[in-house]
């Protein structure tokens, strides 16, 4: 019985937005709260000789500055969150990643004091004042050549650079043999280029220490408010975990970017006590280009060979991943596990190899970006998939057919293992495909761009993609390197009037959860949506929690409240058997009651829970209450999928690209609430095709960041869009209760391909056989493919 | 150096000092603690903080509060009267015109000030005046959308 799964329920959480009630933790005001400012570093590689803090101490408002010397030797930095080891053996290169720089900076931001005053002002002026005498030294930003032989170290300790190397898959040899058979061999280098996340609500902290309580609370901008608070406590400030609550109150967006445990969290919850007055730091717009963790970078060469029918028989590619000057907390999973572990696309490609260099560089920390190594894999495979289409002239749709994985429904019949360490759970992949040519209207498309003669080029471009979300199932995570699980909490609390508050692990700072996940509760207890309440993001009041990103929150989050839920019913069932004189057995619970099978006797969930909490006529030796807590570890990941065209039109005069439409049908299992999952795919597709079109961090060789401001950095606007043609099908996930698998990447996953292969699509039809037009494809980029 | 002024916000007039550089999105938030209005950059290009002053839509950034003396101010907080959703409000949440919802307040000012010189603006038209701001979540699909039901109400009910 579904009253509320399935419908776009209008979302319980706008009235505080559109009200402007929203509370995000800049807009949190703590009595006697001073605010910080964080001088940072100009330079991208340099030694600190001294840093003079006099006169700043002396200006106005100034309540405290720290430098990295003050701050005790055995607060080394903030820690990274997993472990990829070297192919030999050898352990990950993991330099300290300190909260201040003591004697050296290795990107353009790096904190070297951290001024607090009265109000921001003072803190800013303030930091002007401060003396730092430099060494500047070389810098290398560029991944490939940090591993060239001479290159400016960014760790002394860290020889060549090089954070680890990695390999997955077929032994090269074999995909050599493999690749030796073909009958066409399609190459291509590509660069994946930094991206910004941008998440518009710039991040920020608020230290707060209470000598009462001897108890720290830190509001903070972040997708995952308990893993800061055990990454901070256990591995940073050493100080107890019970004694600190962390809060991620609204959150602007995180697309990724707000997962990561920064040091100016573990700043302000130091300082805060050191001058035993709250602290705000809120990052300016700048600040947030220089600091906020980047996405993607990659340097890759990839080969895919073809036999004489258009099989794909071997996949090699070679990436140089750039992680930056420290490793961020997730950095070491997304260019290996998230990335290569994706390789198999749909296609039933025998032979796969993936190597893959991690190369610190004198430039700000690499992370996980929305998708996280997905888009890059997806990117990778689909590039070439239409380039060698174009190559051996053949249909770019059809020789996608050619190559699908056949379905599967991971019940009947199991689900598919590829050649790079996974099992996709289900996957019926030529219906996302079929649907979306049939939407775009594929055979008078290819009639229209023939006949195209107004000076315009028309290109047609295709991704279809897989990606591994719902992340992660514990101990295959923890066999890859993770250092925590990566299960879901969650909490039914029932009051004695059958309301229900639920709190769960997962954080939404956009995601619906306050909806979406109250129509599951409301569905699944036959109660009325208005009497559920979702609880998130605080550590006081939600028992724990691993958070929001990899598109899990409803395939686990939501897992774990389903098993709650039906913890609360399975007690819930003892007391109404109790209370109808039946056994349990003979009870079924439909529509918010339980009813005697074949009887009309019933007991609703109000008067149970009532019972619970006033046991005067109860089951013997049954607790009260009738609150409940569960914990789900998933089974496997999930596997969505899903089919992308782009259409775009090139005026050969100036390069520009239109992008005319974007059609996208998506497969991420059952889905709760349309509307949100259409949204999400939305958001999605924006920021994919923002990398095709328009963004990308631009470091000069001085490791100066050159477009670090919305005056130079391109953000996507609505006017560079059309409106989206979005429709899905429907595998269900075997593996999890919802039968969910995740919409949060799927836009971003999928649509950077199908752009770059549509622009180079009308180059090939123009008669310009360019393999490749460097991302983000701006009209210059373009206009000197077709002089070339 | 401190300037006397008096602004009128949201229909209730606040009198006082501000000093000469304080910007009035700073005076919105952090003098009257009308946190509604955000701020999402440093160089005027955003729009999450967005307002009505006197009547036209302008970045609260790029103003001194010192200029605002006299002025007449509306934010998100003054969007709604008498406990009823403004038509843009109502928009944004019937077509899931937001996800974060750290850029709405800002476009839905921007979007009132559109429907009042263009009362049923083109889908071109809605995506070129939201040009100044930013969204990050939603791809601006349905905040297209929620623009034209705010327009197709507002016509209804005028
Ligand atoms: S904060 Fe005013 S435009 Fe960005
Ligand atoms: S809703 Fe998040 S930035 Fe627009």
């Amino acid at each position: 019985m579904t009253k509320y799964i399935g419908k776009s329920i209008k979302r319980v959480e706008d009235k505080r937005f559109i009200t402007g009630q929203g509370s995000y933790t800049d807009d949190i005001k703590i009595p006697n709260m001073t605010h910080a400012y964080i001088l940072r570093s100009p330079y991208a590689h340099a030694n600190i000789n001294s840093i003079d803090t006099t006169a700043a101490a002396e200006a106005d408002g100034v309540v405290a500055i720290f430098t990295g010397s003050d701050i005790p030797e055995a607060i080394a930095g903030v820690p990274c969150g997993w472990q990829v080891d070297f192919k030999n053996g050898d352990t990950m290169k993991e330099p300290p990643h300190p909260l201040l720089c003591r004697t050296k900076v290795r990107h353009v931001g790096d904190g070297i004091a951290i001024v607090i005053a009265n109000t921001k002002t003072q803190a800013k002026d303030a930091s002007e004042l401060i003396e730092v005498d430099y060494d500047i030294l070389d810098a290398v930003t560029c991944p490939k050549k940090a591993a060239e032989e001479g290159a400016p170290l960014v760790h002394n300790d860290v020889p060549n650079n090089m954070a680890f190397d990695w390999e997955l898959g077929n032994p090269k040899e074999e995909v050599s043999a493999a690749m030796a058979t073909a009958s066409h061999v399609t190459e291509l280098d590509f660069i994946n280029q930094r991206m910004v996340p941008n998440a518009m609500e710039p991040r920020s902290a608020i230290g707060l220490y209470d000598t009462a309580y001897d108890k720290y609370t830190l509001y903070t901008s972040t997708q995952n408010p308990h893993l800061i608070r055990l990454l901070m406590c256990a591995f940073v400030l050493g100080i107890p975990e019970h004694k600190v609550r962390v809060v991620g109150p609204d959150v602007g967006g995180g697309f990724g970017s707000k997962i990561f445990h920064y040091v100016e969290e573990a700043l302000v919850i130091w300082a805060s006590k050191e001058i035993g007055r709250p602290i705000k730091w809120t990052s300016d717009r700048s600040e947030a280009f220089l600091t906020d963790a980047h996405g993607r970078d990659h340097i890759t060469n990839a080969k895919m060979g073809f036999d004489a029918d258009g099989k794909i028989v071997a996949l090699q590619a070679y990436t140089y991943a750039n992680m930056g000057g420290y490793l961020s907390t997730f950095a070491p999973a997304v260019p290996t596990y998230l990335h290569g572990t994706l390789l198999q696309g749909l296609y039933t490609t025998p032979k796969i190899n993936v190597d893959v260099k991690a190369m610190f560089t004198h430039t700000n920390a690499v992370d996980a970006y929305r998708g996280a190594g997905r888009p890059e894999a997806t990117y990778l495979l689909e590039r070439l998939l239409d380039l060698a289409a174009l190559e051996m002239n053949t249909d770019p749709a059809e020789l996608r057919m050619k190559n699908f994985i056949p379905a599967f429904d991971g019940v009947e019949q199991e689900g598919y293992v590829t050649q790079v360490a996974l099992q996709y759970d289900s996957g019926n992949y030529e219906p996302v495909l079929k649907r979306a040519l049939e939407m775009v209207g594929y055979e008078a498309f290819r009639e229209e761009q023939a006949a195209q003669s107004n000076g315009k080029l028309l290109g047609i471009g295709f991704s279809t993609y897989i990606e591994a979300c719902g992340i992660a199932p514990s101990a295959v995570v923890g066999a890859l390197g993770a250092r925590a699980g990566l299960f879901e909490s969650a909490q039914v609390r029932v009051q004695p009037t059958g309301k229900v508050s639920v709190y769960t692990g997962s954080h939404s700072h956009g995601q619906g959860h306050e909806t979406t996940f109250a129509q599951v509760v409301a569905d699944r207890m036959g109660i009325p949506l208005e009497d559920v309440d979702i609880i998130h993001g605080d550590s006081d009041s939600v028992a724990f929690g691993m958070g929001t990103y990899g598109s899990r929150s409803l395939a686990v989050g939501g897992s774990a409240i389903v098993k709650s839920v039906d913890k609360v019913l399975e007690k819930g069932a003892k007391i109404a058997a109790h209370l109808l004189e039946a056994s349990a057995d003979d009870l079924e619970y439909a529509e918010g009651k339980w009813t005697v099978k074949g009887t009309d006797k019933s007991v609703g969930f109000g008067d149970v829970s009532l019972t619970a909490y006033v046991p005067h006529n109860y089951p013997e030796g049954l607790e009260p209450g009738l609150d409940m807590n569960a914990f789900y570890d998933p089974a496997n990941f999930t596997y969505p999928f899903g089919a992308h065209i782009a259409i775009v039109e090139i005026d050969k005069e100036t390069g520009h690209v239109k992008l005319k439409r974007f059609i996208a049908v998506d497969d991420v299992g059952n889905v709760i609430n349309p509307m949100i999952v259409d949204g999400q795919i939305h958001g999605g597709l924006a920021q994919g095709i923002g990398q095709a079109m328009l963004e990308g961090a631009q470091y000069d060789d001085t490791g100066q960041l050159i477009n670090g401001s919305y005056m130079d950095y391109c953000m996507p606007r609505a006017d560079d869009f059309p409106s989206f043609e979005i429709d899905r099908t429907v595998t269900p996930c075997p593996h999890n209760p919802l039968g969910v698998k995740g919409a949060g990447e799927a836009g971003a996953i999928g649509s950077t391909p199908a752009v770059v292969n549509a622009v180079v699509d009308a180059l090939w039809k123009g008669g310009f056989k360019v393999k490749d037009v460097p991302m983000p494809m701006t009209p210059e980029r373009v206009w000197n493919a077709m002089q070339s | 150096m401190a300037n006397k002024i008096s602004v009128t916000v949201n229909g209730t007039t606040h009198t006082g000092e501000v000093e000469g550089r304080v910007l009035l999105v700073d005076y919105l938030r952090e003098h009257l603690s009308l946190t509604g209005t955000h701020i999402g950059c440093d160089t005027s290009s955003c729009g999450a903080c967005t307002v009505h002053v006197d009547g036209k839509a302008i970045k609260s950034c790029t103003m001194l509060a010192a200029q605002a003396d006299g002025a007449s101010v509306t934010t998100v907080e003054g969007l709604s009267s008498n406990g009823e959703l403004h038509p843009i409000q109502e928009g944004f949440k019937e077509e899931h015109g937001l996800q974060c919802g750290f850029c709405t307040p800002g476009m839905m000012m921007t979007a009132t000030d559109l429907l009042k010189n263009n009362a049923d603006p083109s889908e071109q038209e809605i995506r070129e005046a939201l040009e100044g701001n930013f969204c990050r979540c939603t791809g601006y699909h349905n905040i297209v959308k929620s623009i034209q039901y705010a327009a197709k109400k507002m016509a209804t009910t005028a």
